[in-house]
C-alpha cells in the first residue's frame, strides 16, 4: 500500500496518539489525559482566553531574555573572538559557567529580582548568555583566512573590515547559533516561569498541578510548549535559508 | 579499419564483454541518455583507457561496468558472468576520498581479507605494503598521508583481495602534476608485474597514450564509442617519439582539441 | 587571529587567569562595597565549599548527582545510538519517526517532570527518566546527521568488498559517522548535567541541584549555594572535558580535523 510522502509521518502520530488513548482508557482513574482530554484542556484554556494570554506571558519573557544576551554576547563575542588572546582569557571561565544549569541560578535570581517577571528574564538571559558568547568567539575564529588576508590587501579600512569581510562572514554560523539558543531560551523559559508571578506555559504546568492536579491542563501546556518550540525553530531556520545569507552552504 | 581490428583486444580470453550497453537517466521526469551503444571486448591482463570530454559520461560507464548501477538496456559480463552488482571481483578506485579515515594503512589494506587466517592476512598487507612502496607508513592514517600516498593505498587495498578486474575512475586526477607522473610509473610497475585486467579512465590524453594497451575514445554526452585506438608502442614509452606524438595527436583529433594553444 | 604575535603556551594559562583574577576582584570589592550581609564574598565561598568537604555532604551529593547522570545518559545512549543509527540508515523510517522527534524535542525537561512523577514517584527514578529523556534527542539527532553525511564514496567502497547490509553498517557507516555521533554524545552529556541539576531542585532531595536549594531554604546560606554552583561548573566541565579527549582518539580525530 503506497501512501503519499506527506501521509506516513501523520499516520505514525496518529498511530502513536491511538495507542495512548487506548493506554488510558485501559486505565480508569488514572491521573494523566489521553490526547482527547489534552485537546478539551486546550479548548479549556482558549475559552478562558488563558491560552493567548499565557503563550503571549511566555513569548515576552523569552523574547526579552534572549533578546538582552543577543545584545550584550554577540558584540562582546566577536570582540574576544577576533582577538587570540582574548579568547584565551575567556574561554576556560565560560566553559566554567556554561555546564551551570540556570535553575541553579534560581536562588540567586531571587535574591537580586525578588519573584517576578525579571528574574525569570534573567534566568533566560544567563542560560543564553554563555552559548552565544562561546558562537560569537567560534564564529570570528572559523573566519577563513583567506578573507581576513583578502581584506587586508584591499587596504580596508577597520571599519569596512567590519561591515565588509567580518559582518558578512560571521552570519550564517551566528544565524545557526542564534537558532540553537532560541532553543535553549525556549526550554529554560518553562523553569523560569517556576519561579515567576502568575502567567506564562510553564507557571501552567505547575499551577494546574499544584492546584488541582489538572493533569489535562498539564500535558495540554507540554503540546503547546512543543508546538511553539518547534515554530520556533522552523522560523529561524526559514531567517538561515534568506539567500543573501546563503553562500557558506554553497561553498563546498 | 584500426578501429575494427582494436575492437576486440590482443590475445585470447575475452575478460570483459560489454554489449549494447545503454544507460538512461530519469531526471526532472525527462529521460536523459548517458550511454549509448556502449560495445567492447576487453582481455585478460589488458590496460584500457577511457577518455572523453568532461561530462560525457565516463564515470558513469565505468559505475556500471563495476556494479553500481544497472544499466537500462544491453549486458556485462565478465568470463561469462553477467554483473549484477559491487563485488570483491572487481574493485573500483575512486579519485578522492576513497580510503578509510578511520584505519591505518593496514587496516585499509585488510579491509577486504577478513574471511582470511591472521598469518595469511598479515602476509597479505606485508605484501601489498612493499608493492605501492609505504613501508614504514603501517600504522600510519589517511589523515597524515599525501593525496598520492592515499590512492596508493586504495590501490594496495584493491589488489589485496585478489581481483579479476581493476577499475580506476580519474585516480589521479587530484594530484599534482608532478606526482601525477611519478604515480603512472608505479601503476605501470605493479600492472607488469601483477598483470592484472585494468579499467582506467581520465580526461588527459597523455596519460592514456602512456599508461594504456587501447584507448577507447567517447563521444560527448550521450556518450558512444567514438574511437578505439590501440598504442603499440612498447614499454618503457618515450614520450619525444614520433610513434607517440603521432597516437597522442590522433587522439587529440578524435576528442576534437585543436594543436596549439 | 588578529594577534600581533603567535601566542605563546603560557599564555592560554596567563590571560584566564588574569581575567579570572579581575572577575574575583570585582566579585569581592562590590560585595565589599555594596556592603551585603547575604550576598557572599569570594571568600565566604571558598569556606563554603571547605565546610561542605568536611560535612563529607559535598561528597554523596556530587556521588548522587552523577550516578543519576551515569544511568539516564548511558541508557539514553544505549538506546539513542541504535535508534539513531537505524533512522539514519533508513530515510523511509526517518521520514516517518523524524516528525514526531521534532515536536518532543522542544518540550523543556522540566516539563515532563509532572508526567515523571505520575509514572514514577518523586525520586531517583524521576530523575534518571528526566536525563533519559533529556540526552536522548541530541544523540539520535546526531546519529542520523552522522550516518546521513557519510560520503556515498565509502559507502560505495565498502559494499564493493562484499559486505552485506550489517556488515557495512558495522565496519563501514558507524566508524564513518563516529566524530558526529561523539559531538553529539558530548552535547547530550551537557544536557544531562543540567537536567540532573533540575531534576534535583524539583523532583528529588539529594545531589547537587538538591543542594543549591536546601542551602538557601535552609537558612539562607548563600555562601553554600554560590559554592555547589562553583561546583556544579566544574564537573560539568570535566565532563566534557573527557569527551572531548575521546574525540580526540586517532581513528575518530580525522573528523575533526579542517579539510583534507
Amino acid at each position: 500500500m503506497k501512501l503519499p510522502v506527506w501521509l506516513r509521518p501523520l499516520l505514525f502520530i496518529a498511530v502513536l496518539l491511538a495507542l495512548w488513548q487506548v493506554a488510558i482508557d485501559r486505565h480508569p482513574g488514572q491521573l494523566l489525559p489521553g490526547p482527547i482530554g489534552v485537546a478539551k484542556g486546550i479548548l479549556d484554556l482558549l475559552q478562558h482566553g488563558l491560552l493567548l494570554k499565557y503563550v503571549v506571558a511566555s513569548l515576552f519573557r523569552v523574547t526579552w531574555g534572549f533578546g538582552l544576551a543577543v545584545v550584550v554576547a554577540i558584540p562582546l563575542g566577536l570582540m574576544l573572538g577576533w582577538h587570540r588572546r582574548g579568547q584565551m582569557a575567556a574561554y576556560p571561565i565560560v566553559q566554567l559557567f556554561r555546564p551551570i544549569s540556570p535553575l541553579a541560578w534560581i536562588p540567586l535570581a531571587i535574591l537580586w529580582f525578588g519573584v517576578s517577571d525579571l528574574a525569570a528574564i534573567f534566568l533566560i538571559f544567563v542560560g543564553c548568555f554563555f552559548p552565544l558568547l562561546l558562537t560569537a568567539m567560534s564564529a570570528v575564529h572559523n573566519i577563513p583566512a583567506v578573507y581576513v588576508n583578502a581584506g587586508r590587501n584591499f587596504g580596508l579600512s577597520s571599519s569596512a573590515f567590519v561591515s565588509r569581510v567580518l559582518y558578512p562572514a560571521v552570519i550564517p554560523q551566528l544565524l545557526t547559533g542564534l537558532r540553537l539558543t532560541l532553543g535553549i531560551a525556549w526550554l529554560v523559559v518553562v523553569a523560569a516561569e517556576m519561579i515567576s508571578v502568575n502567567s506564562g506555559l510553564g507557571f501552567l504546568i505547575v499551577d494546574a498541578r499544584n492546584a488541582g492536579n489538572r493533569y489535562d491542563l498539564v500535558v495540554a501546556g507540554m503540546v503547546l510548549i512543543g508546538a511553539i518550540g518547534l515554530m520556533l525553530d522552523l522560523a529561524m531556520r526559514s531567517l538561515e535559508r534568506v539567500r543573501s545569507f546563503h553562500w557558506s552552504i554553497s561553498e563546498e | 579499419m584500426a578501429a575494427e581490428a582494436s575492437m576486440t583486444g590482443a590475445g585470447a580470453g575475452q575478460k570483459l564483454r560489454v554489449e549494447h550497453l545503454g544507460m538512461v537517466f530519469q531526471r526532472d521526469g525527462e529521460a536523459v541518455s548517458a550511454l549509448e551503444d556502449i560495445n567492447l571486448d576487453v582481455s585478460a591482463g589488458e590496460f584500457v583507457c577511457i577518455v572523453g570530454p568532461s561530462g560525457c559520461g565516463k564515470s558513469t560507464l565505468l559505475n556500471v561496468l563495476a556494479g553500481f548501477l544497472s544499466s537500462t538496456s544491453g549486458s556485462v559480463t565478465i568470463d561469462g558472468e553477467a554483473v549484477t552488482g559491487p563485488d570483491p571481483r572487481r574493485i573500483l578506485v575512486f579519485q578522492e576520498r576513497g580510503v578509510f579515515p578511520w584505519l591505518t594503512v593496514e587496516g585499509n589494506i585488510g579491509f577486504g581479507l577478513s574471511k582470511l587466517s591472521r598469518a595469511e592476512r598479515e602476509a597479505r598487507i606485508a605484501h601489498y605494503v612493499q608493492t605501492v612502496r609505504l613501508q614504514g607508513f603501517e600504522e600510519a592514517y589517511p589523515a597524515d598521508l599525501s593525496g598520492g600516498m592515499k590512492q596508493r593505498l586504495q590501490v594496495a587495498r584493491a589488489l589485496a583481495v585478489n581481483p579479476d578486474i581493476l577499475y580506476l575512475d580519474e585516480p589521479f586526477g587530484a594530484l599534482d602534476s608532478i606526482t601525477r607522473v611519478i604515480m603512472r610509473g608505479e601503476l605501470l610497475r605493479i600492472w607488469q608485474t601483477e598483470r592484472r585486467t585494468i579499467l582506467f579512465v581520465t580526461h588527459d590524453i597523455d596519460e592514456a597514450v602512456q599508461l594504456a594497451d587501447r584507448v577507447i575514445v567517447l563521444s560527448s554526452r550521450p556518450a558512444r564509442i567514438k574511437e578505439i585506438l590501440a598504442i603499440d608502442i612498447p614499454h618503457p614509452r618515450n614520450i619525444s617519439s614520433p610513434r607517440y606524438l603521432e597516437l597522442r595527436d590522433e587522439l587529440l583529433t578524435q576528442i576534437g582539441l585543436a594543436y596549439e594553444v | 587571529m588578529n594577534s600581533v604575535a603567535k601566542p605563546r603556551r603560557w599564555e592560554a594559562f596567563f590571560w584566564p587567569a588574569i581575567a579570572a583574577a579581575v572577575l574575583l576582584a570585582v566579585w569581592h570589592y562590590s560585595v565589599v562595597l555594596t556592603g551585603t550581609k547575604i550576598f557572599p564574598s569570594p571568600t565566604n565561598v571558598k569556606t563554603g565549599v571547605i565546610e561542605l568537604l568536611h560535612k563529607n555532604v559535598l561528597w554523596a551529593d556530587i556521588g548522587d548527582s552523577l550516578r543519576r547522570v551515569a544511568v539516564g545518559f548511558g541508557a539514553a545512549v544505549l538506546v539513542g545510538i541504535p535508534v539513531g543509527l537505524w533512522l539514519g540508515w533508513s530515510a523511509k523510517a526517518n521520514q516517518v519517526v523524524n516528525p514526531t522527534l521534532q515536536i518532543l524535542r522542544p518540550i523543556s525537561p522540566i516539563a515532563w517532570i509532572p508526567v515523571a512523577i505520575i509514572f514514577f514517584g518523586v525520586g531517583d527514578r524521576a530523575a534518571i527518566f528526566l536525563i533519559f529523556l533529556a540526552s536522548f534527542f541530541p544523540i539520535v539527532l546526531a546519529c542520523v546527521s552522522g550516518v546521513s553525511s557519510v560520503p556515498p564514496v565509502l559507502r560505495s567502497a565498502g559494499c564493493n568488498f562484499g559486505l552485506s547490509s550489517t556488515q557495512l553498517l558495522r565496519r563501514v557507516i558507524f566508524p564513518a559517522a563516529l566524530p558526529q555521533i561523539l559531538v553529539g554524545v558530548r552535547v547530550a552529556l551537557g544536557i544531562a548535567w543540567l537536567v540532573v541539576v533540575a531534576a534535583e531542585m524539583i523532583a528529588v532531595d539529594s545531589g547537587l541541584g538538591y543542594l543549591v536549594i536546601d542551602s538557601r531554604n535552609s537558612g539562607k546560606r548563600y555562601d553554600l549555594v554560590v559554592a555547589a554552583m562553583l561546583m556544579i561548573g566544574i564537573i560539568g566541565l570535566v565532563l566534557d572535558f573527557s569527551v572531548r579527549r575521546v574525540e580526540r582518539i586517532k581513528s575518530v580525530r580525522w573528523g575533526f580535523r579542517d579539510a583534507s
